[in-house]
This record gives C-alpha cells, sequence and structure tokens, in this order.
C-alpha cells in the first residue's frame, strides 16, 4: 500500500521539482534557441509519458494489491491493444526526432559568411587563431610546434603571417556575425564548452573539427573543457567575450600577428624546420 | 566499421533462419499439451560440442571482422603506407592449405576406421600446421631484416599484431589436434576420434578462410577490390 | 545451425540421463573450489562480483565526497578522483553487472529453468570462473601499482589513455587494465559459449523456445550479444597495447606533449571511439536484457498473472539485441566524426526507444486486473519500471542529436546513464535475490531487513540521481573533482550537491544492512521450502532444496505448458507448474 502513495509522491515530487527548482540552464548568448525548444518539447512528450506510467502503475498497485479470495485475470495478449500502443509511441517518438533531425541539419550546414576562428587546446590552457586582412588561416602542423611558435603555424605559408596569435588569454568575438570555430588540440583531447552558446564539438589531435554560431549577447562567458583531459580537466578554463563591433575592433588592433611574435631573425629558423618536416612527411 | 557490420550481417541472417523455424509466432498459452508435440522446435540431436565449437568461430570471425575494420578505418589516414609481403606467406598458405585437406582426410578415415590412414592424416595436418607456424615467425624475420618494425608504420604493425592473433588461434587448436594425435598413435580406435577429428577439421577449415581473407587484405588486394566495386557503383 | 534432422521420437533427448555422462565430484576441493557444478560455480562468480563491486561502491563514496564537499578531503586529490572514477565505472559495468548477471545469473538459472543437469561443458564453465577471478585479480593489483589504478575514465579514450598528464597512463595503472579486460573477454567467452549451447541443446523434452521463461529468453540474447561485441573490446585493448608499449600508432596522431614532441603519428583516436562503442553500447543491453527478462519473471509470479504479450515480449528482445548493433555512434555526437552520421544514428536510437516501450507497457499491463502481492521481489521490479522508464525518457533527449548537444559530456548524462543502467538492473538484481535466495540457501532473507533495504535503495537512489539531472541542465561539467568559482554556477548547486552526497552515504551503507542479510539469514532465515512463492518454472520443482548435483533427481522433468500459466480459469491453485500435465491438457497443438 506504501508504495502506491510512493509511486505518486514519485510523479507529485518530480513536477514539483521540475517545476519549482531554481536549477534550470543558463541564458542562451547564441543563436541555438531551436536547441533549447526542442528540448523543452522533449521534455513536455517525456514528462507526460513518465507521469502516466507511473500514475497508471501505482492505481494498478493500489486497486489489484492482494486481497483474501482475489484472483487474477487470465489474459494472455490484446493485439489491438499492442498495437495501438506501438502506434502512438513510434508517433510520439517521431515527433521529437523530426525537429531534432531539422535543427541538427542546421548545425552541421556553416553559412558561406562565417568567419573562420581557430581554437587551439592542450593539456590544459587554451589558445586561439583569427584569420588577418586576408580573412584565410595559414595552414598548421603538430611537428612545427616549439617555443617558438605554440601553435605549429606553417613559417611557409604566406596566409599565415598575418594571422593574429592568441596565446593562453582571453577570446573576443564580435557580437551577431556567424562564426566557424574551427577545432584543433596538440595533445589529448579536449571540447571547447561554452554553456551559453549551446554548441560544443571535441578537439582531436591530428584532425580539425569545427561548429559554428552567432553569438547574441555580449558579456563575459567561461570556457570549460568538457572531454576528460587528464588531471588538470577540471581546471581547464578560459574566457570569451562578446563584443559591440567598436570593442572589438579595438581589442583586435591590440594583437599581434604570427609574423610581428615571431620576428624576422627567427622566422629563417622556423622555416627550416617547416622544410625538415616536409621533407620528413 | 564496414567489415563487422557485414559479418554480422551474415550471422543475423543465420540466426534469423534458424528463428524462422522455431515457431516464434505461436501462441505457447494455447499449446499445453503432451510432449512430441513440436518436433522441429525441440533441441535438436546435434553434438553439443560441434555447435559450441560453431558458435566460438562466429566469435573468432567477429574478432578477425574488426581487426580488419580497424585496418580499412587506418588505411585512410595520410601516413599510411602498405607494407611489403614477404614471399614466403605463399609457401605458408599453402602449409595451411595442406593442414585443411590432411584434416579432412582425417574425417574421412575416421568414419571409415581406417586406422592407420587416420594416423598419417592427423600427423600430417599437425606438421603442416607446425611449419605453417614456422614460416610465419621466418617471415616476420624477413620483415624485421629488412628493417620493418612494429612501431614506425602503421600497416607493418597490423600485419605483426594480425598474424600473431591468428598464429595464436592456430597454437590453441595444435593444443587439441596434439592431444588427438597422441590419442590416435596410443591406438584409440577410429570411431572414439570420429568427434575430436571433426571438430579439428571445421576449426582448421574455417582458421583457413580467415587466413585467406587476410592475406588479402594485408596484401592490398582487398582495397583493390573495394575500390574497382566502388567504381563499379559510381 | 541446426542440422535438418528426420522429425520422430530419436530427435527427443533421453529423459533420464547415463551416470557416464554426469560428472561427480569426489572431494571437497572439487566439490566446493574447483567445482564444475553450474550452481556452484554461480555463487562463486556472483560473490566475487559483489567482493569487487563492494569497492566500487566505497569508490563512489569518496567520490561523492568530494564533490559534495570539495577541499575538505585532503587525499582526494584530482588524480585520486580520476581514479576512483575510472575504476568505479569499469568495476560497476564489467566486473560487477556483466559478470553477476550473465556469470552469475545465467550459471544459476539457464540449466534450471531449461531443464537441464548441468551446462553442456562444465569444465570450460569452470575455466570461465577462475579466469574471470584473474582479471579480477589483476585489476586490483593496479590499485598496488607504482602510480596507482589508471585514471583514463572508463572509456579510457586514447591518446590520454597512456600519456603522463593521466594518473597511471604512463606506469603499469593502464597496462593491467588493458590485461584485465582482455582476461575478462577470455573468461567470459568460455562462459558465454555455455550459456548459448545450453539453452540450444540442454532444453529438457517439451521445452521449445517459446516456452522458455523470459529470464532465460533475455540471458540467451545478452549474451549472444557480448559474443559478438566483447571482440571489440578486445580488438581495442590489443591495439592499444601495442601503442603503450611498443610505440606504435594505431590510435595516436603527431601530438606535443607537454611540450615534447612524441614519436607517434598519423593515429586516430576516434578510431578507437568507434570500436569501443561498438561493444560498448551493445554492453548497455547485456546488462540490461538479463534484467528485463527477470523482471518479467518476477512481476508475473508476484501478481499471480501470466505476462501480458508474452510473443511481444520475446520479439522485442530480439529486436533490441539487433538494433543495439547500430546505435553505437550515438555515443559520439560531439566526438568530431562525419556530422552526418548523427542523422543516421539519432533515427536507429530512437527506433529503439520504441521496442523498449512495449516492453514498460507489458509489464504495466501484467499488474493491472492482477493479484499483486507486495512482497520484496515485487517491490524492486516496481522500483525497476519507475527508475527504468525515467532514465529511459532521459535516453530520448541524449540519442536526439542535437540536444545532445548542449547535454553531452555534463551531468545530465551521468545522470541518465546511472538511472538506467545503475540504479535500474540493481533494483533486478536485489528483486532477483530476494527471489531467488530461498532456492539456493533453502531459507528466506529476513523480511523487515529486506524492506529496510528496499525503501531506502529506491527512494534513496531516485533522490541521488534524479536532481543530478538538473546539475547537468544547468551546465556542471561531468569527471571535474570540483567546480571552483564558475559564474553560471549558481551557490545553490553546491548545496544541491550537498545533499546528493548525503543521499548517496545513506544508500551506501543500506547496501551493507543487505549484504548483512545475506549471511544471517543462511542460518537464521525462516525454512523456504520448495516452491515458496508458488512458481510454475522449473527451478522450483526440483528434487530438493539447494536442488543438489544434477538439478532433478532421477528423471528430467517434462515440460507440458508455458512458463506463466497463473490464476488459470477452471484450475485448483493459481498456478499450473511447467511439468504439470494437468488434469486435461486444455487445446494441444494449434
Amino acid at each position: 500500500m506504501a508504495i502506491a502513495l510512493v509511486l505518486v509522491l514519485v510523479v507529485v515530487g518530480s513536477v514539483l521539482f521540475h517545476a519549482l527548482s531554481p536549477w534550470w540552464w543558463t541564458p542562451i548568448a547564441s543563436n541555438w534557441g531551436y536547441i533549447d525548444s526542442t528540448l523543452v518539447a522533449t521534455f513536455w512528450i517525456t514528462g507526460a509519458v513518465f507521469s502516466a506510467v507511473v500514475l497508471f502503475m501505482a492505481y494498478c498497485v493500489y486497486r489489484f494489491r492482494h486481497k483474501e479470495g482475489q484472483k487474477a485475470a487470465y489474459e494472455p495478449e490484446s493485439r489491438k491493444l499492442e498495437s495501438w500502443l506501438t502506434l502512438v509511441t513510434a508517433v510520439g517518438v517521431a515527433a521529437m526526432l523530426a525537429p531534432g533531425l531539422y535543427v541538427w541539419k542546421q548545425f552541421v550546414t556553416v553559412p558561406k559568411d562565417a568567419t573562420e576562428v581557430e581554437v587551439v587546446a592542450q593539456q590544459w590552457q587554451w589558445s586561439y587563431r583569427l584569420p588577418g586582412a586576408d580573412g584565410k588561416l595559414g595552414t598548421s602542423n603538430a611537428r612545427l610546434i616549439n617555443a617558438d611558435n605554440p601553435l605549429g603555424i606553417n613559417p611557409e605559408d604566406p596566409n599565415g603571417q598575418d594571422d593574429v596569435v592568441v596565446e593562453a588569454a582571453d577570446l573576443h568575438l564580435p557580437i551577431d556575425k556567424p562564426v566557424k570555430m574551427l577545432l584543433r588540440s596538440i595533445d589529448v583531447l579536449h571540447d571547447f564548452y561554452v554553456p551559453e552558446f549551446r554548441a560544443k564539438m571535441d578537439m582531436v589531435p591530428g584532425m580539425v573539427t569545427y561548429f559554428w554560431f552567432t553569438p547574441t549577447r555580449t558579456g563575459t562567458f567561461e570556457v570549460l573543457c568538457a572531454e576528460l583531459c587528464g588531471t588538470g580537466h577540471g581546471f581547464m578554463r578560459g574566457i570569451v567575450m562578446v563584443d559591440t563591433e567598436q570593442d572589438y575592433t579595438s581589442w583586435l588592433q591590440q594583437q599581434s600577428t604570427f609574423a610581428q611574435l615571431t620576428g624576422p631573425a627567427k622566422v629563417g629558423a622556423l622555416a627550416d624546420q617547416a622544410k625538415a618536416v616536409a621533407a620528413m612527411e | 566499421m564496414s567489415a563487422i557490420l557485414i559479418f554480422l550481417a551474415l550471422v543475423t541472417a543465420v540466426a534469423g533462419w534458424w528463428l524462422a523455424r522455431q515457431r516464434l509466432m505461436s501462441k505457447p498459452w494455447l499449446e499445453a499439451g503432451p510432449v512430441n508435440a513440436f518436433p522441429e522446435t525441440e533441441a535438436s540431436l546435434l553434438h553439443p560440442a560441434k555447435l559450441g565449437l560453431g558458435v566460438f568461430l562466429a566469435v573468432v570471425g567477429a574478432l578477425f571482422a574488426l581487426f580488419i575494420s580497424a585496418y580499412f578505418m587506418r588505411m585512410v589516414y595520410a601516413d599510411w603506407q602498405a607494407a611489403p609481403m614477404p614471399r614466403l606467406l605463399w609457401l605458408n598458405t599453402g602449409m595451411l592449405l595442406l593442414a585443411s585437406v590432411a584434416l579432412q582426410c582425417a574425417v574421412v578415415a575416421a568414419h571409415k576406421g581406417q586406422v592407420d590412414n587416420l594416423r598419417l592424416a592427423l600427423l600430417v595436418g599437425a606438421l603442416t600446421s607446425v611449419a605453417f607456424l614456422g614460416g610465419q615467425l621466418l617471415a616476420w624475420r624477413d620483415l624485421a631484416a629488412g628493417g620493418y618494425f612494429a612501431a614506425e608504420n602503421p600497416a607493418v604493425s597490423f600485419f605483426y599484431l594480425i598474424t600473431a592473433m591468428h598464429g595464436l588461434h592456430i597454437i590453441g587448436g595444435l593444443l587439441v589436434l596434439g592431444r588427438t594425435n597422441v590419442r590416435a598413435w596410443r591406438g584409440e580406435r577410429p570411431a572414439k576420434l570420429t568427434l575430436t577429428t571433426e571438430l579439428c577439421a571445421m576449426y582448421w577449415h574455417v582458421l583457413l578462410v580467415v587466413w585467406l581473407v587476410l592475406f588479402a587484405v594485408l596484401a592490398g588486394w582487398a582495397a583493390d577490390f573495394v575500390d574497382i566495386c566502388r567504381q563499379l557503383l559510381s | 545451425m541446426v542440422d535438418v534432422t528426420p522429425h520422430g521420437a530419436d530427435l527427443i533427448p533421453p529423459a533420464e540421463v547415463g551416470e557416464m555422462e554426469l560428472y561427480h565430484p569426489h572431494s571437497w576441493w572439487t566439490k566446493y573450489v574447483f567445482s564444475q557444478d553450474a550452481k556452484v560455480i554461480a555463487i562463486q562468480y556472483s560473490g566475487t562480483a559483489l567482493a569487487i563491486g563492494l569497492v566500487a561502491l566505497v569508490l563512489s563514496w569518496l567520490m561523492r565526497l568530494q564533490l559534495g564537499f570539495p577541499g575538505t578531503f585532503d587525499f582526494i586529490t584530482p588524480e585520486a578522483y580520476y581514479q576512483f572514477m575510472t575504476m568505479h565505472g569499469m568495476i560497476m559495468v564489467i566486473y560487477l553487472l556483466t559478470a553477476l548477471f550473465l556469470g552469475g545469473f545465467g550459471n544459476y538459472l539457464i540449466p534450471l529453468m531449461v531443464g537441464a543437469r548441468d551446462m553442456v561443458f562444465p569444465y570450460v564453465n569452470m575455466l570461465s570462473y577462475w579466469i574471470y577471478l584473474l582479471a579480477v585479480l589483476v585489476l586490483v593489483a593496479s590499485f598496488f601499482a607504482p602510480g596507482g589504478p589508471t585514471g583514463a575514465g572508463w572509456t579510457l579514450y586514447p591518446p590520454q589513455a597512456i600519456l603522463s598528464g593521466t594518473p597511471g597512463g604512463t606506469g603499469p595503472g593502464i597496462i593491467l587494465m588493458l590485461v584485465s579486460l582482455i582476461l575478462f573477454i577470455i573468461g567470459f567467452t568460455m562462459g558465454g559459449l555455455n550459456y548459448v549451447v545450453t539453452v540450444l541443446q540442454g532444453r529438457t523434452r517439451g521445452m521449445t523456445l517459446m516456452r522458455l521463461p523470459l529470464t532465460v529468453w533475455g540471458i540467451f540474447t545478452a549474451t549472444v550479444m557480448a559474443l559478438l561485441a566483447f571482440p571489440a573490446l578486445f580488438v581495442a585493448c590489443v591495439m592499444m597495447l601495442f601503442d603503450r608499449a611498443i610505440g606504435s600508432s594505431f590510435f595516436m596522431p603527431a601530438i606535443v606533449e607537454m611540450g615534447e614532441q612524441s614519436p607517434h603519428n598519423g593515429g586516430s583516436p576516434i578510431m578507437f571511439q568507434h570500436l569501443f562503442w561498438f561493444f560498448g553500447h551493445p554492453e548497455v543491453y547485456i546488462v540490461a536484457l538479463p534484467a528485463f527478462g527477470i523482471v518479467s519473471d518476477l512481476i508475473s509470479t508476484h501478481a499471480r498473472k501470466n505476462i501480458f504479450g508474452y510473443r511481444m515480449m520475446v520479439w522485442a528482445i530480439v529486436g533490441i539485441g539487433a538494433l543495439s548493433f547500430v546505435v553505437w555512434a550515438h555515443h559520439m555526437y560531439v566526438s568530431g566524426m562525419h556530422p552526418y552520421f548523427g542523422f543516421f544514428f539519432a533515427t536507429t536510437t530512437l527506433i529503439i526507444a520504441v521496442p523498449t516501450a512495449i516492453k514498460v507497457y507489458n509489464w504495466v499491463l501484467t499488474l493491472w486486473r492482477g493479484d499483486i502481492h507486495l512482497t520484496i521481489p515485487m517491490l524492486f521490479a516496481l522500483a525497476f519500471i519507475v527508475t527504468f522508464v525515467n532514465g529511459g525518457l532521459t535516453g530520448l533527449f541524449l540519442g536526439n542529436v542535437v540536444v545532445d548537444v548542449p547535454l553531452s559530456d555534463t551531468m545530465f548524462v551521468v545522470a541518465h546513464f546511472h538511472m538506467v543502467m545503475g540504479v535500474a538492473p540493481i533494483m533486478v538484481v536485489f528483486g532477483a535475490v530476494y527471489h531467488w535466495y530461498p532456492k539456493m540457501t533453502g531459507r528466506m532473507l529476513n523480511e523487515w531487513m529486506g524492506r529496510f533495504h528496499f525503501w531506502v535503495t529506491f527512494i534513496g537512489a531516485y533522490l541521488i540521481f534524479f536532481p543530478m539531472h538538473y546539475v547537468g541542465l544547468v551546465g556542471v561539467p561531468r569527471r571535474y573533482p570540483e567546480l571552483g568559482d564558475t559564474a553560471f554556477i549558481p551557490p545553490s548547486v553546491h548545496t544541491l550537491n550537498e545533499f546528493i552526497t548525503v543521499a548517496a552515504l545513506t544508500v551506501g551503507f543500506a547496501q551493507l544492512v543487505f549484504l548483512f542479510n545475506l549471511f544471517w539469514s543462511i542460518r537464521h532465515g525462516k525454512e523456504a521450502g520448495d516452491n515458496p512463492w508458488r512458481a510454475t518454472t522449473l527451478e522450483w520443482q526440483t528434487a530438493g532444496t539447494p536442488p543438489p548435483h544434477g538439478n532433478f533427481g532421477k528423471e528430467l522433468p517434462v515440460v507440458y505448458r508455458w512458463a506463466y500459466d497463473y490464476s488459470v480459469p477452471g484450475a485448483a491453485e493459481d498456478f499450473i507448474a511447467q511439468n504439470d500435465p494437468g488434469p486435461a491438457t486444455q487445446g494441444g497443438p494449434a
């Protein structure tokens, strides 16, 4: 008997917890409001199913609990009922899947006007690279990484000379401009995760992954690593600031390009290394 | 993961064919009644050891299909360079083929009760298998002598890894085959050796097929074949 | 796989088994230690699994203490935290749940339920247990190895699993872990062959497939899946051993580790993830299907009603088993694999929800118009349905590719999989232990300790994991030993974490009551008799309790009906045993 009551309490408690608890996602700061809507729709459907199943169960336990002289019905199956339930379930599942796939299509289709921004992760810090005036990122290679060239940018590639390098510092992004985040790791798996942007993707050494989004709100947001990357995983933090157009431009002007950072003296040595690596491969 | 999915599709087909004969659509609550009513759905008289070996070979098949899947997945990366194939492998393949043929002869001999033929065939099966293993070791030595060690080139790493795995399975089989040999040469009657001989033959046939597929994959013919199929389709 | 054999009487195995065919132990050692009796092996498997599971339980307390009260316990460094986390996950999934459901319940129940005297290959079965024990010992050894056990997370993702930034990565920790897994897989394969062939070949006369209890169907299907899925883990482990031990580059690309260029080149970490999850997702169902089967039998027996929609339940088990091999990459939506895979795997993943939902409906509909005895097994079965439905529904969030993007790698995932493959199957384990303990020992478990255990475990586990979803919804990532000062995490989350820790410790201690009960009741429990639950299946119709070696005395039972003849109209009692020919057999072959 107590169990029937507890089952009802589980449903009531869960629904109340959902409605009243202060724990909910952080206010969104990107264009991915569709993801939030799909999530809310999923909450409604699954919440209804959970309540219905558990309340029905509570009723059964209350109504059909053992009493003296009671006998259970003999009812091997009911094709009609089972078919209906299957059909309703399939419709419910489709109702969640269809919008999900629709939004996923948008998620994987990067708009043509998106600016590329490269994030480079290593144990346990974040660095960034922005394309310079030419709008193109130069090529890179993990084999070229050393103290003078921490991101492994190819010094032979003219596209890379004007790339803006932000090593272990904050990233700034202009508001309302779509960005394609190119994600690169130089050691282990990491995951560039800003809860307010909703989007995230693993960074895999040896390849470049990506996702895109449009920042829709200015402010300072914390970057966390969301893929276990060793003992410092929990402390691998960074800052992304979404700026107005003017603030962004003034920040960008203070940054140094790859050519400025390496300086003419070092470029020769780096180029030799690049040739050596190219010959090796 | 295409290789393992194709393999699993085959397993599913076999399982589905068998399940289709088990009256899964029947309503068991209506069928309370005497034994002998549903003869096809009873456990069959196939010897459990044969079925057990069959299931085990399906597991072995899955294992090697997964190695092949990994091989194909790794192959598409930029640093891939095909490994040289020691020519000795052809001889080894011949040895394993001989072993398989010999064990098939042993099965025939066991059924006919021919003691001498059985002994001879079992011995030839065991010796050619040992020769296969020895040949594989020599092939390793050839590769190593050519400067191909397991670490530098992934294709070579795969070669060592996959041939080692296959060799370990042959060694496992040789334990049983060795025991069968001892029993045969100590004068046990062929009738009592039929089952173990049949099991050995079945195991060797499958490992031969596995080896042929692995050889084709490691030598690169399988990849060429897949490419040709792709071109035909597109 | 079955020969086409002629129909007729010679097809049917004889009821009596010749003495020569049965193995008989001759000494104490071969009877209780190196035993080839599946029932003894089952108890050995269960005991070992529970013992190592207790270690994993203690590790979870330590983790919860750190999460609830960060900074209070100096000895829980981030390194230690990751080691606890990894070992907790690995032990619970593989060494406890898989071993307990298949090695424990599989060994005990399959021969009894199909009416066999033992497994078909008793010697191999014995080897299976000893190799499992060896795997457990190797795992335990890694705790004492220099550098400690691996802290790579139970997924063991390279490259970090074998690098110096991860505890145990460059020491023996990771090697021992991989070797232990390889041993486990070898041992399991030996046992698995037995379970499959025994179900196929060891069934007694009249035991057609459609007369099998769902427990056997669940364990059988799970074993077939495990036999085909574990090789993927085997391959991944062997290849990672190569990478770690001899420096090959299967999974290792060119990287710069702590400022040093590594010798590796060109490998693919994603390839490991494909192999791992090709095993890892079927593994979820390897744990879940036996639980599905067992809980069906618990509900039917204790509600005195046939399981509703038996055929549909069988088809659903087989269908889920087959489908679960084509959903693995839903663990990899944000792994960087080709984004178009997301469409395929989201679709297959949500399709698998349909047969799973049908099973839930049929359990609940079995209660409808039943005669529900609220025994402890029944209570645990009800708790299973609640937690499984809850965890299954949150799976629809994570399976739907785009909804998974914000939630992946947050505490939402942790809450989801604990609810669906931690709490729910464990509820079935408890229900099953209370149900079959009388058969194993001849005595009932103590009722009051049992009820205390149930209430604390059910309510406590729900209070741990339901709120945890919302911690994840806030955005708290998983695998963080502490949250520190993070702007988007409100202080109330820390309070919630403290609450969850208190709940977890409470539930943990209730398990000690359960363990005490297991030992106490061996001597002090109420006498059970042969069939205390008045159940229909063959294990309750043995020639004594606990069943002797050979299970069924001189003659094997002959089966006349399916496993669910409860409350048959017109019958004298509210159950008819499967081997009961009945007064006048109704129907006959259709």
